[in-house]
């Protein structure tokens, strides 16, 4: 018996602009509807018509049954009565959800009392009753604290404490974790099982994350251009997917586990919603592409139990029993010269000594003082070799973010050493200072806010040349944007005219323009979707194959470091945790934390993610300002819960700090107890065995 | 591109064009309508002292029998001129300051925003009220000076914390990185991108000049006599209102439209530039 | 907080301070006491004007800088000095100061309290009638000045009570010294009507459209679609989520609209006349009276700042994310 039925739901904002073109789906109790699709495939437009929270000026038409009553065109009054009532809404950024000027505690309870008549002190009680079963530590007093004093995931939980208040038959989760880090993604996700358990509730979880689906739906919808293209079983979709979108999405993902060599794209970019082409909307970027896909918009068609595609060449896909890998044509990435020589004989780019930076903590906006200092950087030391690729992996707040801006200022550090290329960044004069940076460049993270909206692109990549009193600029700029793979011609337009994707590769033509030993890359693809992303990656990594650059690449997405790096270097709260060959660390992880942020990463594998055993972090990183003693991660570490109180004092009293494991060449750990253990793959089963 | 759809959008938007339209003919009125009168504005009439409105005198005449039409039009002129020229002024003086002040930070930030409390404290009104008796005999455009002067406070203010978060983006840390100077990416990368918030700015200053200028010349702090502003012509006409209301109505009206002109394109030049304001 | 308070205070009273010295000298060097005294019939003889002008600190032969001193000195013991023909300031200032005080005190709560109010409605009725009306009354009302709409009102008063034949509204003056106990108050509230409404209207328009702009924001973020999903209609999310919030950047204006304000008052207490403070820096202005704009300014100057101050402790008290814990 399904909760919710939709049918053939469009909504149609001012000016013709269809976000959503005819979405039918059902939701069962109990059941896990997952809603895959990149930005702008309307999948969220679609959860608020639902809700009935679309702005005014939207068009709504189709229908939408809960328990078999419309929803559509319901009168307000009724409307109230359904909404935290019998449909909760999760949303994505849960700060901006929460009413800033009112405490947590009064905002659920004012849910309470929305459907429920009970007193005030009731419905207070029943707040922090709430806050207790999502997990928040002392809920009696956190009830009485303001949003912005709560950490992300806290508030995330808060906010499903919020949804589940009033026990819904069906909750909606827009990108619930999206916002949110990786293990702390993780925990909410149990939360979500948990009050899914509570509440017996159906749910309908949308997401851009494969990964996430994979591991919480039991059906997926894949949504692209406002319309669904794929629906049925999950196991289905990601093992034997028939539209050739989906086989595109999913090959496109980067995986953690290093299943696939390189990355396939998906050429091009989704179609704006204002200008569809006439046949199917995938068939100016789809490699099956024939002519009679033009001619008009293919039907979601059932084609077995529970399965819908939208492709007319579905059976044949069938037929041949193809994957991505055969429809869509992987890259070929020319191999490194530099790379064979071994790395001991190559020449230093780029060396960190002992970096220490450290901030005043000011408090107050009205009224400013300082109350602390944060920790911000707290000693790291690494080296990038020639050619190399070095990751920068940590959660929001590790410190990679300070690290990175302390190497490109080329100012002397608090303490500590920086040196580029051979020189001393405390040593610099002006010049040698601004001639330094021709050869150390960065990419940014948002390519919108990298580049100058108000300049042409041709000026955007003629600054650093024009800086530097370069010669032959405009035909410079044509090569670069040949070499990123643009056209010459894309010189006069303007930023806002390119796609994501698009704008990315022109901050690394940015970054190139002076020819540069080393790149550093914040961030470059966390913006984009996957399919835009994949190209990206592709490419950062033949530049640097062909023109022998080395990469400090700064991310917090476990899966595309495997992708890029040759090393990589885990940070938390200003201190390196474990740092080697990208190989050693990820098979054989040594520091409990890294091991339990890449048992956090969720793969685009739903068997595997059934099996998969997840070591969960307790609570939230602690503040910087206020760093545990000794090992700065014994307070949410799994392994120091076990030790013996003996054992537990040497963490407690002294800091580690990175040790050469034995039996590796090149890795590392910060961990008074390291041992390698595999946790990617890591099962029950495995466990059992 | 970005500017035809910011036109695109003022001429959609209903009050940008009312008040266009509205300003359009204040202008045309103030600079070619004294060409269609019999007289000029200094002329005497001898044989009409006060006379309401007639065929002859349009809009009637003054106790010295000046035509109050060609009077009118040419204090609206002046007016007209001092608020441009305050409102160029103040606009570029608040870019300035406060996209120095945000950018580098540190004393200069304390230094420029020192001032700028300091300014702050007294009224505007007051300090050009106070230095006024230096003024007469001087030439009006010391008049714009100061009015020009203590207009640029609060802009500037808004120009530093929006500078706070612009040194923040990433093109602006990526010019840096490049080793452009700091003066430099300030008037290359910031101030262009403050440029919907400034020509804002520069146009509610263009009205806020006009009525600072006939306040202060209300009490005879403003345009000195023999030169004529509107506010000159309505502290005049004040006075005998209720006798010979001509006299106050005309030079108020003007007043009243060419402000209210003004502020209409200024509010639709916001929601034009700036797509995330509502209405 | 106390702290921060004290350390707040003393900041103002340095701006204090530095404002009027500021103003002190451009009045000292502007200004010419000494002509009030030179053009008179008989002449007077100039040794006599020099020990007039001294004893009133306002001899330009003396150096500025000393009359400075002698008149900072005076300040901080409290003595404002002497005005242009030998009267005491402070009596002066202690006649008029409550004059002022009550025409800023009631325009400015009833500015604010109306104009927050006429704004969210607006903000909630977007797009319909009432919104258009008050939207298209507050741009007028901001294009009127204040003199110009308070000589209109006075000019629509006096032929209001030509034609009725009596005095319904009061248009000039503060009270009528004539009478007293009940009928004084009420002589006094109507007295009251039109400077409030003139001081007022600019105000009431001006925050109506930053309320409406604020609220209108508000409006759009996910926290009062958070309210309405929890099952709350659309007028309460308003009301309870969306009005408290667009609050705050309200409640940051009023500092600044309090000069506006001020000198709304000057034009206000002229056109009325009352004699308040406004009054007396015109006239002052205009007599030569150095020692009397000064105390002026240091009135003024301690208003703006503690407008400032109150300003800085309403956001503070309405926006949790910027309380010191």
């Amino acid at each position: 018996m399904s909760i919710l039925e939709v049918r053939d739901l469009t909504v149609t904002f001012p000016g013709g602009i269809q976000a959503v073109r005819g979405v039918s789906y059902d939701v069962a109790q109990g059941e896990v509807l997952g809603i895959v699709g990149e930005s702008g495939s309307g999948k969220s437009v679609t959860s608020l018509a639902i809700m009935g929270l679309l702005p005014q000026n939207a068009v709504v038409s189709g229908s939408v049954k809960l328990h078999g009553q419309e929803l559509l065109g319901m009168e307000e009054g009724e409307l109230t009565r359904v909404r935290g009532k019998a449909i909760s809404m999760i949303f994505q950024d849960p700060l901006s959800a929460f009413t800033p000027v009112y405490t947590i505690g009064e905002q659920i309870a004012e849910a309470v009392r929305v459907h429920q008549k009970v007193g005030k002190d009731k419905a207070a009680r029943r707040a922090v009753e709430l806050l207790d079963l999502v997990g928040i530590p002392h809920p009696d007093v956190r009830a009485k604290a303001f949003p912005h004093e709560f950490s992300g995931g806290m508030r995330q939980r808060a906010m499903i404490a919020m949804a589940i208040a009033n026990d819904p038959d069906l909750l909606i989760c827009d990108e619930p974790t999206t916002a949110l880090d990786v293990t702390i993604q993780a925990q909410v996700l149990e939360v979500l099982k948990t009050a899914q358990a509570e509440t017996g509730a159906g749910i309908v979880m949308i997401t851009h994350d494969l990964g996430v689906i994979a591991g919480m739906a039991d059906r997926v919808l894949v949504m692209y251009a406002g319309r669904p293209v794929e629906q049925g079983v999950v196991d289905d979709i990601y093992y034997r997917p028939r539209m050739p979108y989906t086989m595109g999405l999913l090959a496109s993902i980067p995986r953690v586990d290093g299943e696939q060599d390189t990355l396939v794209p998906i050429e091009g970019n989704p179609p704006s919603p204002a200008a569809l082409p006439p046949g199917c909307p995938f068939a100016p970027r789809c490699p099956m592409h024939i002519d009679a896909c033009d001619d008009e918009e293919p039907p979601l068609t059932q084609i077995g139990g529970g399965r819908y595609v939208a492709c007319i060449r579905s059976r044949e896909i069938e037929h041949k029993g193809m994957t991505g890998a055969d429809v869509f044509p992987v890259p070929v990435i020319p191999p490194s010269d530099v790379a064979r020589v071994p790395r001991e004989e190559r020449e230093t780019v780029l060396e960190l000594d002992n970096l220490v930076r450290h901030y005043p903590l000011m408090k107050g906006a009205v009224f400013k003082r300082r109350v602390g200092t944060v920790h911000a950087v707290d000693g790291i030391t690494f080296d990038i070799a020639e050619g190399e690729t070095l990751a920068l992996v940590g959660e929001s707040g590790c410190g990679k973010t300070t690290t990175l801006q302390q190497i490109m200022q080329l100012t002397p550090p608090q303490s500590g050493r920086v040196v580029v290329l051979g020189k001393d960044s405390s040593r610099l004069d002006k010049a040698a200072r601004k001639a330094l940076r021709g050869d150390l460049q960065i990419v940014f993270q948002d390519p919108m806010a990298a580049l100058d909206p108000r300049m042409p692109v041709g000026d955007i990549i003629a600054e650093p040349l024009r800086a530097h009193g370069r010669k032959n600029v405009s035909q410079r700029v044509a090569e670069l944007l040949t070499l990123v793979g643009l056209a010459p011609e894309h010189a006069e337009r303007y930023p806002q005219q390119f796609s994501g994707g698009q704008r990315q590769r022109i901050g690394i033509a940015r970054a190139l323009a002076l020819e540069p030993k080393l790149i550093v890359l914040d961030e470059p693809v966390s913006a984009l979707d996957v399919s835009i992303q994949a190209g990206v990656i592709n490419l950062l990594e033949e530049l640097k194959n062909r023109l022998g650059l080395s990469y400090l690449f700064v991310a917090h997405d476990l899966a595309v470091v495997r992708h890029l790096a040759d090393r990589v270097a885990v940070m938390y709260l200003g201190r390196i945790a474990e740092i080697g060959a990208v190989e050693n660390v990820y098979d054989r992880p040594a520091h409990p934390y890294t091991q339990a942020l890449l048992s956090a990463i969720p793969l685009p594998d739903p068997e595997m993610e059934r099996s998969r055993k997840r070591i969960l972090l307790e609570g939230d990183l602690p503040s910087p300002a206020d760093p545990p003693s000794g090992c700065r991660f014994r307070t949410r570490c799994p392994k120091f819960a076990r030790l013996s109180e003996a054992d537990k004092r040497r963490c407690v009293d002294e800091e580690p700090s990175v040790a050469r494991l034995a039996r590796a060449k090149d890795h590392g750990a910060a961990c008074h107890y390291a041992e390698e253990i595999e946790v990617i793959t890591a099962s029950e089963h495995q466990e059992e065995q | 591109m970005r500017s035809k759809v910011v036109l695109g959008r003022l001429l959609h938007n209903r009050q940008a064009r009312y008040g266009g339209i509205a300003l359009i003919l204040l202008i045309a009125l103030a600079y070619i309508g004294p060409y269609l009168g019999a007289y000029d504005w200094t002329d005497k009439d001898f044989l009409a002292f006060l006379s309401p409105p007639d065929a002859d005198h349009w809009w009637g005449t003054t106790s010295i029998g000046q035509d109050m039409y060609a009077v009118t039009l040419r204090g609206m002129q002046k007016s007209i001129v001092i608020g441009l020229l305050v409102a160029l002024f103040a606009t570029g003086l608040a870019a300035l300051v406060g996209a120095f002040a945000g950018y580098f930070g540190g004393w200069v930030d304390k230094v420029l925003m020192w001032g700028v409390d300091l300014l702050l404290v007294l009224p505007s009104f007051l300090i050009i009220a106070i230095i006024s008796p230096r003024l007469r005999g001087a030439s009006w455009l010391w008049f714009v000076v100061l009015l020009a002067a203590f207009a640029w406070m609060i802009t500037s203010r808004v120009v530093r914390s929006m500078t706070l978060s612009l040194r923040e983006r990433e093109y602006v840390q990526a010019a840096l990185y490049m080793g452009i100077p700091r003066w430099k990416i300030i008037l290359r990368h910031i101030v262009p991108n403050l440029s919907s918030l400034l020509i804002i700015d520069a146009t509610l200053n263009v009205s806020g000049a006009v009525i600072g200028e006939a306040a202060l010349s209300f009490f005879g702090f403003g345009i000195q006599p023999p030169d004529v502003s509107l506010g000159t012509l309505i502290a005049e006409g004040a006075r005998n209102a209720t006798g010979y209301p001509w006299l106050f109505a005309f030079p108020a009206g003007l007043l009243v439209l060419l402000v209210l002109a003004i502020n209409l394109i200024g509010d639709g030049l916001r929601d034009a530039l700036d797509p995330g304001s509502n209405s | 907080m106390g702290k921060f308070l004290l350390r707040r205070l003393a900041t103002n009273v340095i701006l204090i301070a530095l404002a009027a010295s500021l103003a002190y000298m451009l009045a000292a060097t502007t200004m010419n006491p000494r002509g009030a005294y030179e053009g008179r019939q008989p002449p007077v003889a100039e040794e006599v004007i020099d020990a007039t002008l001294d004893a009133y600190n306002l001899n330009d032969k003396t150096p500025v800088f000393e009359r400075y001193l002698t008149w900072a000195g005076g300040v901080v013991t409290g003595d404002f000095g002497k005005t242009w023909n030998g009267g005491s300031v402070n009596e002066e200032m202690g006649r008029r100061i409550m004059v002022s005080l009550r025409l800023l005190l009631i325009g400015t709560l009833l500015g604010f309290a109306l104009g927050v109010a006429v704004g969210a409605y607006s903000a909630v009725r977007q797009y319909r009638f009432s919104d258009r009306a008050i939207g298209v009354s507050s741009f007028v009302v901001m294009a009127v000045p204040v003199f110009l709409l308070a000589t209109l009102l006075a000019i629509a008063t006096y032929n209001l009570n030509r034609g009725l034949g009596f005095t319904l509204i009061e248009y000039t003056g503060e009270y009528n010294p004539r009478l007293s106990g009940w009928d004084q108050f009420l002589n006094r509230l109507n007295h009251l009507i039109l400077p409030t409404i003139s001081l007022t209207l600019g105000s009431i328009a001006f925050y109506s459209r930053i309320q409406r702009n604020m609220m209108l924001d508000v409006l759009n973020q996910d926290f009062v679609r958070t309210a309405m999903a929890k099952g709350l209609r659309r007028r309460t999310a308003l009301f309870k989520h969306a009005l408290r919030t667009a609050l705050i950047p309200s409640a940051t204006y009023f500092a600044f609209a309090f000069g506006t304000m001020l000198t709304g008052a000057i034009f206000t207490e002229k056109i009325f006349s009352w004699h308040g403070m406004g009054a007396w820096l015109v006239d002052a202005i205009n007599q030569n009276d150095v020692n009397s704009v000064a105390a002026v300014s240091l009135f003024t100057a301690v208003c703006v700042l503690f407008a400032a101050f109150l300003s800085d402790l309403l956001v503070a008290s309405l926006d949790p994310r910027v309380r010191v814990s």
